[in-house]
């Protein structure tokens, strides 16, 4: 991460507040602006930072893979249409109106990018971290699918084709990754701890049980 | 072209308190109609193109400086604030720090 831009004070006694960077104050200024007009509201702003930071993550992605391991019905339903059925478990709202579920086979890996900019499935996976944002992963996942998945750790076999799939503000696709073998006697929530980010992204495969 | 290696290490959601600020605001002007998704992501994407055209964009502190760009020109396209009023309320945020003695609330006058 890049240092802020204007930290001039980070080594000696403060005799006034720490000035934020530059971009900070523009935010800053921003919000004022818009408070005043009463297009913001300050409290609903703080509501929105915790629930990405702290409630909406790709625990609910996990969820929804574990059960669809677990119930063919449901994963009919899943792959079928996904938004009413994870709208069901509760995991719907902003970029959640229409997921679309791709489903990995020993023919097929699926993987996601946003080639246009950062485009996700929030109410599944939360913010998007870092290098989904990168203009390296957005321009290299379709050229060089298996080079980036390599640099992941992820060998795929060669009769395995990989699909990539561009999300985009009105369709966000998850990766429905393959089970992992030696889990049978797993429940559902043990199943759950196995499912990665990078595994419903398609950059990663599930955890196998220890 | 090292992004994508280093992904293992847990990261926070947001790295710094702006990100997270400026993306709330989008957030909650979004779901107050000032603007819809889609609108959003056109735009943003030109930005992130154009920033791209100079440098490999990292996905961090520049794909921020990227959206908070988009942010502000859609405010001023809509006619919500212009550029002097942007500028002059965060000289106003300076300028409350640079006077607000360490470790007290840092406020705006009510100028």
């Amino acid at each position: 991460m890049a240092q802020p831009a204007a930290m001039p004070h980070d080594d000696h006694d403060h005799p006034h507040a720490l000035l934020p960077p530059e971009p900070a104050l523009r935010v800053k200024a921003l919000e004022t602006i818009l408070t005043r007009k009463g297009l913001v509201d300050p409290a609903a702003l703080d509501e929105i930072i915790d629930t990405y930071q702290n409630k909406i993550g790709p625990q609910n992605g996990a969820r929804v893979v574990a059960k669809a391991w677990t119930d063919p019905e449901f994963k009919r339903a899943l792959l079928e249409d996904a938004t009413p059925v994870v709208a069901d478990l509760g995991f719907y709202g902003r970029q959640g109106e229409h997921i679309v579920v791709v489903e990995n086979t020993p023919a097929q890996h699926n993987m996601v990018v946003c080639t246009l900019c950062s485009c996700y499935p929030w109410p599944l996976l939360g913010i998007p971290p870092g290098w989904y944002k990168s203009d390296a992963y957005r321009a290299r996942a379709v050229r060089e699918p298996r080079k980036v998945l390599a640099e992941f750790g992820v060998a795929l076999p060669s009769e395995t084709a990989v699909r990539v799939w561009d999300s985009t503000a009105e369709i966000r696709y998850l990766v429905l990754p393959m089970r992992p073998k030696g889990t049978v006697s797993l429940d559902e929530d043990a199943l759950t701890a196995l499912v990665t980010r990078d595994s419903m992204i398609g950059t990663g495969l599930p955890k196998v049980p220890s | 072209m090292t992004d994508c290696i280093a992904h293992t290490a847990p990261e926070p959601v947001f790295a710094e308190p702006w990100h997270a600020q400026v993306f709330a605001v989008t957030v909650a002007l979004n779901e107050a109609g000032r603007f819809d998704w889609p609108e959003w992501a056109t735009r943003f994407s030109a930005t992130l193109k154009r920033h791209g055209l100079k440098k490999e964009l990292d996905g961090g502190e520049d794909y921020f400086r990227a959206w908070l760009e988009t942010l502000e020109t859609l405010l001023v396209d809509g006619g919500e604030t212009n550029a002097g009023d942007i500028d002059a309320v965060s000289a106003a945020w300076e300028k409350a720090y640079l006077t607000t003695p360490h470790g007290s609330p840092v406020e705006l006058s009510a100028d």
